[in-house]
């Protein structure tokens, strides 16, 4: 039952962390980059208007960073939660790295 | 050297590197053959998803659309990489945990029915087919403007290329290769990027040009002058899109869920070691796309500018090379409405239909076209695949970076035809031979039928590209609609809702993929001149409509699961374990 109670807790955080990010991907590509870029248009950013840089650039590169984020706070949760698959065979990683 | 020898020699670098890549890593089993073991380390799989992911129409036709359609092209740039974040989140750890060898495979064993596995089988083949017939037209286009080779030839010789690596080695000989193809798309993609944005601009790298002051001492940055200019020849504004916001919305979601949908990209995630390597790979994949993504819209705005700077009100003696080479191949043409011997450039189409081509030319060189004329203003007709391809030339670049970007489009064109090919053939010989038809077949003998199906796919898929059915080319950018509809739905609440049952799901699937298949029929191929937003469901076009067919999907399969019969215990035992990313195991044998 422990670890029931436990995988449980794990879905809970990674289900908390999951939307967090992709609240910020629904932001900067359907809002910044569609629903308000008439009104980020206003604004000049580096030569761009802003809403236009949105869609065509900076929605992409925080996808890039959302991913990574993503990966580096799960690993960090899989450990905390004793469910990380990365002490499972150290032999045949060290292998694939080679 | 000119151009076309070193192309030659470019060409047949390339090729025989792939070859001899696939002699090196040919399979000899069928996990080998389906997920490459199940080795592959992170950072090559994102390479090899890039390669996968960008196919012909990304490497020689987004920056075309983007040159000719501004902010409105926006949808596929956000859409084609959002969508890895979904499928980094959402979809791959969980499927990598679940260690099997298909898409279809998951949803048969999540949804304990071989009907659901076949449903999935049939989806993933109307996907992947309506995919690959396009790669193959492009490969054939480049061999026949680049090598003067007839299309016919060069789909025979990208056949014939695919076959040795894709049957001999399959996902392991299509992995490595692809890892080849992705270096030499990209540096085709970014070398001439980086040269046209030091001529425009003088700044090396295109993300920042795009944003920089153009060199011609106007003091005005790149969008501004497209602005400025385009609206001066009667154009809407470059940054400004001409769609409804709705619209924009619903075909960015599509085309991201859709992405998330995709069987071959899927499949990617089954190949790396452990569920913590399918998160790195989906990064490092789309960190590797984003190389290309983010160049495109400064290769797009860059080659809007010089073709109107070259083109318009230019003596038509006096136009360079270029502007006649690709008129000979019937991508330009040009009528001079006005009698002045200049090109005007304008909005609208400058003739009735596709220019057709007459034999003749007229006394002043140029190529006589058949359809009658517009009565605007517009004199000349450009095809806006020809952007990224005719690039080159038109910033009169060396000839060895012309070369480059042939192989590139190759390379592009090939690696993701493999890929499309290989869940194909494997749809066919696993999940409908093994798991369903013909249970009883050994290891030895599915590998073979997989090396059948494979084969036969290749040669449907050359017969498409020789000979495409005028539909193709319209369907291509549908398969991600079917994909959001249908599979995405099921894969998803698969994972996250436990109580998601085999009636839930198979309705949902159906429901989304007809849905969404007969609205896009009925635009395209019924009543094609309805297909205007008065007439859309608010306001969303067939290309949009992939996401209003996953929420018809989504709450019909949550409808139906509540009211039928649990899932069984084992069932929910199964999801729980693929939540948890420990104890992962390689693909089973079996």
């Amino acid at each position: 039952m422990m670890n029931e109670e436990n995988n449980d807790a794990y879905w809970k955080a990674n289900i908390r962390l999951t939307l967090i990010l992709l609240s910020i991907w629904f932001l900067v590509s359907f809002v910044f980059g569609i629903l308000l870029v008439d009104t980020l248009n206003q604004i000049q950013f580096f030569g761009f208007k802003l809403g236009f840089w949105w869609a065509q650039q900076g929605s992409i590169y925080v996808f890039i960073i959302l991913i990574f984020t993503y990966t580096v706070m799960m690993q960090r949760i899989d450990r905390k939660f004793g469910v990380s698959d990365d002490d499972e065979d150290d032999a045949a990683k060290n292998e694939e790295v080679q | 050297m000119d151009a076309q020898t070193l192309t030659y020699i470019f060409v047949a670098f390339t090729f025989s590197v792939y070859i001899g890549i696939a002699i090196w890593s040919r399979a000899g089993t069928t996990n080998e053959f389906y997920v490459a073991g199940g080795g592959v380390p992170p950072v090559l799989n994102g390479m090899a998803t890039a390669a996968d992911w960008m196919s012909a129409a990304s490497f020689i036709s987004m920056a075309g659309i983007i040159a000719f359609a501004g902010y409105d092209a926006s949808v596929y740039l956000m859409g084609w990489t959002g969508g890895y974040v979904i499928l980094a989140m959402l979809l791959a750890p969980y499927l990598r945990k679940f260690g099997q060898f298909t898409v279809p495979d998951f949803i048969g064993t999540r949804y304990y029915s071989s009907t659901a596995r076949v449903v999935a089988v049939v989806c993933l083949i109307l996907i992947s087919f309506t995919y690959v017939a396009g790669q193959m037209r492009g490969v054939g286009i480049v061999f026949s403007q680049f090598l003067n080779i007839p299309i016919f030839w060069g789909v025979i010789v990208g056949m014939a290329i695919v076959f040795v690596y894709a049957v001999l080695g399959g996902m392991k000989g299509i992995t490595y290769t692809q890892v080849a193809q992705f270096c030499v798309l990209m540096f085709a993609y970014l070398v001439p990027a980086i040269f046209i944005s030091m001529l425009v601009t003088g700044i090396p790298i295109p993300q920042i040009g795009l944003g920089a002051e153009v060199l011609d001492g106007s003091g005005l940055s790149v969008l501004e002058k497209l602005d400025r200019t385009l609206i001066d020849l009667g154009f809407g504004a470059y940054t400004e899109g001409s769609k409804s916001t709705i619209d924009v919305f619903a075909i960015t979601m599509a085309l991201m869920i859709g992405t998330a949908g995709l069987p071959h990209v899927i499949v990617r995630f089954f190949t790396v070691p452990k569920v913590s390597d399918a998160r790195k790979s989906a990064g490092y994949a789309l960190l590797f796309i984003a190389l290309i993504y983010t160049t495109a819209p400064a290769v797009g705005a860059f080659a809007r500018i010089n073709f109107i700077d070259n083109v318009h009100n230019a003596e038509y003696a006096d136009i360079p090379a270029w502007f006649q080479s690709w008129e000979n191949i019937g991508l330009i043409g040009w009528e001079d409405k006005n009698g002045d011997g200049k090109i005007q450039y304008a909005p609208g189409a400058p003739f009735q239909g596709k220019p057709i081509f007459s034999n003749q030319r007229r006394a002043d060189g140029s190529r006589e076209i058949t359809n009658a004329a517009t009565d605007n203003t517009n004199e000349v007709y450009v095809d806006r695949d020809i952007m990224v391809l005719a690039n080159p030339e038109i910033a009169a670049l060396p000839a060895w970076v012309i070369a480059l970007v042939a192989a590139g489009g190759l390379a592009a064109a090939l690696s993701t035809a493999a890929g499309l090919l290989l869940v194909i053939s494997t749809a066919i010989s696993h999940d409908l031979l093994k798991k369903t038809f013909a249970k009883g077949i050994s290891d030895k003998q599915e590998l073979f039928y997989a090396r059948v199906a494979a084969a036969t796919a290749i040669g449907i898929a050359g017969y498409l590209g020789i000979d495409p059915p005028g539909f193709v080319a319209q369907v291509v950018a549908f398969a991600f609609g079917l994909a959001a509809a249908s599979l995405f739905p099921a894969i998803l609440l698969g994972i996250f809702d436990r109580r998601m049952n085999k009636e839930g799901a198979i309705t949902g699937m159906l429901a989304g993929l007809i849905f969404s298949f007969s609205y896009i029929a009925f635009f395209k191929f019924v009543t094609p001149e309805m297909n205007t937003a008065e007439h859309w469901w608010f306001g969303i076009s067939p290309e949009g409509i992939g996401s209003i067919g996953a929420v018809v999907n989504f709450t019909l399969a949550f409808v139906v699961s509540r009211l039928t019969p649990d899932v069984p215990a084992e069932v929910v035992a199964m999801v729980n374990n693929i939540r948890i990313p420990k104890g992962v195991n390689k693909p089973s044998m079996h």
